[in-house]
């Protein structure tokens, strides 16, 4: 096996951290889109760009000032201290929360884009029928976000198994805790390990294609049976 | 037409040539510098821009990582290393110019804390162990790491405090991770927190020599620096007595 249990761990807690994330981020973003879908508030401009900001910024930026946050003279930091929580940075809980904030727009703007593409009338019917706002949502927007909901779920995964400079930047490289694939990957450039960085790299590269390959051949059959 | 063109022509062909041979007066080295050494280096290379007029082009990172894009045809013509085995390396595999290697400074590793008074200056707070968190730069890239590992197993504490070690992926980050805040404490490249013969702030123990292997720092001229002379002379003004002044004030050796 050229993979040894350090490769395998960091592959373990990769998938967790990315399961997890995933499954958060569904939970809060899907309330984020609906909103940002049919408010009319004037905030909904500010909100969009704030969740779009992880696109834009190196992730450099969203590791120093989470460290700076998260750590003892920060705001989050001394909130977390408080609730006895204790610090965030170089645990797993603080990567999943870089992780969540990281790839918060790849899940967001699918669903949102689902949500648009649903419109009002739909609703509207499901409302003469005398259905309730949470009864429309759960029997009429969210079946009919499907395929929004699926790209979502993909990309938010994809993205966080591919995160490397948040984790660089809050992880401190911890075995079992905060060291994932791709920091594992750096490591072995840096200790010309090329052999083993071969291996995991190689298989993030496949990894990535068959995730796309399923979300596009994916997308075709959905347009396909509309 | 033609002759608008001719007349830009005119205008332009000198001004670009000037432009050519007066960057082609001034020269420059492109020098990749280990993180330890960001601060004196910087220092060294306006002093060395004052007295040459030439420039000195600097990339601060961990030894290891340089020793990969070397390899890849990284375009830098000196290399400040953070020891002496990377360098002897790229000596042996043909990536230098042959006797050009020296030692041009001895790092001293030291156990720090952003905190005032919370390492006291016998190092006994290792001992104590009432710490969440230790920064250590990765030992597998950066020699400071190694050190640091060393000074524990000597000690006879690594099995206790390995838990709590979070690992920098070069010196600068272990840095990082201390001045934050977020590790109690970590072992540090001296040169970082060290000015004028004074800890700059919070509170450190140097850590004795006989600790952990010396930490001998090497620079070579690399391939690509074999036909320019600032490499040279670069190299030559790092071993004069100017930047031996400035090397020794942040606490290394030579």
């Amino acid at each position: 096996m050229p993979l040894d249990s350090a490769d395998l761990q960091a592959i373990t807690l990769t998938l967790k951290l990315a399961s997890l994330t995933t499954v958060l981020l569904l939970v809060v973003g899907t309330p984020i889109a609906w909103w940002l879908t049919h408010t009319r508030s004037k905030l909904k401009g500010v909100v969009g760009a704030v969740v779009a900001l992880p696109l834009v910024l190196p992730p450099t930026v969203i590791g120093f000032y989470l460290l700076v946050l998260m750590g003892p003279n920060g705001y989050v930091g001394k909130i977390t201290q408080a609730l006895g929580i204790g610090l965030l940075p170089f645990t797993f809980t603080g990567l999943v929360v870089g992780s969540v904030i990281y790839s918060m727009p790849f899940v967001v703007q699918p669903l949102q884009n689902a949500f648009e593409a649903i419109g009002r009338r739909p609703l509207e019917a499901a409302a003469t029928l005398r259905a309730g706002p949470w009864d429309t949502f759960l029997t009429v927007a969210l079946p009919l976000a499907r395929p929004g909901i699926v790209t979502a779920t993909i990309l938010g995964f994809a993205h966080t198994v591919g995160e490397f400079g948040v984790v660089l930047m809050i992880g401190g490289n911890i075995p079992g805790r905060t060291r994932v694939v791709s920091v594992q990957i750096f490591d072995h450039v840096e200790a010309l390990e090329y052999a083993q960085a071969h291996w995991l790299a190689g298989g993030m590269v496949i990894f990535s294609f068959v995730v796309l390959l399923l979300l596009y051949s994916g997308r075709r059959s959905v347009t396909a049976h509309v | 037409m033609t002759r608008i063109l001719r007349a830009l022509l005119c205008a332009f062909v000198p001004l670009a040539a000037g432009i050519a041979s007066a960057s082609a007066l001034a020269g420059e080295v492109q020098v990749a510098v280990a993180a330890n050494f960001t601060a004196p280096v910087q220092a060294i290379a306006a002093d060395f821009e004052k007295d040459t007029g030439n420039k000195v082009v600097a990339s601060f990172g961990a030894t290891g990582q340089f020793y990969a894009q070397i390899k890849n045809g990284a375009p830098f013509e000196v290399f400040l290393a953070a020891d002496d085995a990377t360098p002897a390396k790229l000596d042996s595999e043909g990536a230098t110019v042959p006797g050009s290697r020296f030692t041009y400074a001895t790092g001293a590793l030291a156990l720090w804390s952003a905190k005032d008074g919370y390492v006291d200056d016998k190092g006994d707070v290792l001992k104590k162990n009432a710490f969440k968190h230790i920064a250590i730069a990765n030992p597998k890239a950066a020699p400071y790491g190694l050190a640091g590992y060393q000074t524990l197993d000597k000690l006879g504490l690594a099995a206790e405090i390995k838990p709590k070690v979070v690992e920098g992926q070069n010196i600068s980050q272990t840095q990082q991770f201390v001045a934050t805040g977020n590790a109690e404490l970590g072992f540090v490249a001296l040169s970082q927190i060290y000015k004028n013969g004074k800890v700059t702030s919070g509170s450190a123990w140097i850590v004795p020599a006989n600790l952990h292997e010396p930490i001998k720092q090497d620079a070579v001229i690399l391939n690509k620096g074999k036909d320019n002379p600032v490499a040279k002379q670069f190299i030559e003004y790092l071993k004069g007595p100017k930047a031996a002044e400035v090397i020794k004030s942040y606490g290394y050796q030579l």
